[in-house]
């Protein structure tokens, strides 16, 4: 327990550092002088461009050794002070907060329909193997995961939104805009999350302790309530943790085709834009919230199977 | 049938070859031939324009029509899957290569070595691989090379592990202690013995690895920080069309069949499982 939560410290440290690292270099490695960047962006273009520029590199420690730059600046990434945007000027920080919402919104209930679609679906399927839930099953998970997550996203536009009219195409603000994203992601999810809860409700059901809790008995409601359930969820909840690479990479993408307002929209944006703060900024938030999705699937696993793990 | 009948019957072996893994290596063979040949057969250029035929449907004069600045589709869609396949080998072929190396090092010195690369794939695993790649893209967006080398650094970790992993199994057993003993050098050992025992987990994960740079090329492109508009480039094209959908559904969902197919031939092709 204590291990798991350390290890994953241990995680959001080296997305700190690495993201940190990165920017710092890209900041560098970008043409022009950075602190004549800084300046323009803080004051405008003008004729005192080149003392505002001496100004701002005595200010931020721009003339100072690279390493202890470097220094300076992840001591800053550590006390959460992440700079302005270069394009709108406010503080990075302000902005995460309006962004994150969007995303958790997005994100989380795209893990939740993906739950409600994918193992229920999985459990039938395991229960009889080789029946029609099984096949069809097995041949969706297979379409669905050879499209990419924007095909997949176009795909349900143009059915939905376009050949329907159900849904809006893109937006933000009601729950009807976030149906048609919600849904892309959660697809992508299900395929996968349906063939482990499958593969797991089969082995459960070859077990001697399944077949000694039939022949005493008991029904078979009760028998997958009792017998199935928690012993199938433990590989379907452990892969959740690969999931959550999926359902980052994927709500970038997604926020991005559907408009969406969130941290991923932002990222793209600041990349195109050379923002780095705002890179910075945003790959930070999105690499924390893998991380913490991260945990949380461990303490799960922990919490339905308690035994300890060797490895 | 007595017992030792029974002994004599082979045992009934799985062959290799199951109707999903034909079925996926057939739209493998047929989409790379489209690759290869496809740009020498069409002669015509995939930028030249000709506004004349913007949105010409499929049929007439282009067989697959042509799109809204009536450039050929089917000399962009042929250029696209040559794209598509070219950057996806170097990929991965750019990540095969080291992570199996240094996986069988790994496995055979142990040590120091090891603990170093456990630490470096730990660095670099630790971000999604997407979110590494878009920090990389904005050193120079637009470009193939940060797209490249981003994906590059994600994928050989996967090699890297099941080679070290399985390289040391192998290792451990009682046969190439022997053949060791026997005076064989760690060339013949690693070539005979290990590289057969790694060689179909390793294809799978090839093919595994170059779905992920198909996926992430063309996704990088739709949402304009990968490859942009004038290269041929699938998930490009599907963005670039798009506004014309009205007009010329058929010519937006073309590349879109065309990345389907691609990844779909290649996790049929090395289904494992029979079922």
């Amino acid at each position: 327990m204590q291990r798991l939560v350390l290890a994953r410290l241990l995680q959001a440290g080296l997305v700190v550092l690495v993201v940190g690292i990165l920017c710092f270099v890209l900041v560098r490695a970008l043409p022009g002088d950075p602190a004549m960047r800084i300046a323009a962006g803080r004051y405008g273009p003008d004729a005192n461009i080149t003392e505002a520029a001496e100004q701002v590199r005595r200010e931020l420690g721009l003339d100072q050794p690279l390493l202890v730059q470097l220094g300076t600046s992840l001591g800053q990434l550590a006390r959460l002070d992440l700079g302005h945007s270069v394009v709108t000027g406010l503080p990075i920080t302000k902005e995460l907060r309006i962004q994150l919402g969007a995303t958790l919104w997005l994100s989380g209930s795209a893990l939740v329909l993906s739950l409600l679609l994918g193992p229920p679906i999985g459990l039938l399927a395991g229960l009889r193997r080789g029946g029609w839930v099984d096949n069809a099953s097995l041949g969706g998970a297979i379409v669905l995961r050879s499209l990419p997550p924007f095909v997949l996203g176009l795909l349900l536009i143009l059915i939905f939104a376009m050949l329907l009219g159900l849904f809006p195409p893109a937006g933000y603000g009601t729950w009807r805009d976030l149906a048609l994203p919600a849904l892309t992601l959660a697809l992508g999810l299900a395929a996968v999350s349906s063939r482990v809860a499958r593969d797991a409700v089969a082995a459960v059901v070859r077990t001697p302790y399944l077949a000694f809790a039939r022949l005493k008995g008991l029904p078979e409601p009760v028998v997958v309530r009792r017998h199935v359930l928690r012993n199938a969820a433990i590989p379907v909840v452990s892969y959740l943790a690969l999931q959550a690479i999926y359902l980052i990479e994927g709500v970038v993408v997604v926020e991005t085709l559907f408009g969406i307002p969130g941290i991923g929209h932002a990222l793209v944006h600041a990349v195109i834009a050379r923002d780095v703060p705002m890179v910075q900024g945003t790959a930070l938030a999105m690499g924390l919230l893998f991380v913490v999705i991260a945990a949380a699937v461990d303490l799960t696993c922990h919490w339905l199977d308690p035994r300890p793990k060797r490895i | 049938m007595s017992i030792a009948d029974a002994t004599l019957v082979p045992i009934a072996r799985h062959s290799w070859l199951t109707p999903s893994r034909a079925a996926g290596l057939a739209l493998l063979g047929l989409l790379a031939l489209f690759a290869l040949l496809g740009p020498l057969l069409v002669s015509v250029d995939p930028t030249e324009q000709d506004f004349a035929a913007s949105l010409t449907p499929p049929g007439s004069d282009y067989l697959l029509g042509a799109d809204h600045y009536g450039r050929s589709m089917l000399a962009r869609l042929a250029y696209g899957a040559q794209l598509s396949f070219g950057m996806a080998l170097l990929t991965v072929a750019t990540a095969a290569l080291p992570g199996i190396l240094l996986g069988l090092l790994a496995a055979w010195r142990g040590g120091l070595l090891e603990r170093a690369l456990e630490l470096v794939s730990a660095v670099l695993l630790a971000l999604p691989g997407l979110l590494l790649v878009l920090i990389l893209l904005a050193f120079a967006p637009g470009t193939f090379g940060p797209l490249y080398l981003g994906l590059a650094l994600t994928l050989w970790i996967e090699f890297y592990r099941v080679t070290r992993v399985t390289a040391a199994g192998v290792l451990k057993q009682p046969h190439v202690e022997a053949t060791r003993l026997l005076g064989f050098k760690t060339g013949y050992i690693l070539r005979n013995l290990v590289l057969p025992e790694i060689r179909p987990i390793l294809i799978t994960l090839a093919a595994f690895a170059m779905s992920t740079a198909i996926i992430a090329i063309s996704t990088l492109s739709a949402i304009s920080v990968g490859l942009r508009p004038p290269t041929p480039e699938l998930g490009a094209m599907i963005v670039e069309l798009l506004p014309y959908y009205a007009e010329a559904p058929l010519h937006v969902l073309m590349p879109g069949i065309l990345i389907f197919l691609l990844v779909l031939g290649l996790q049929l092709a090395t289904r494992s499982d029979l079922r």
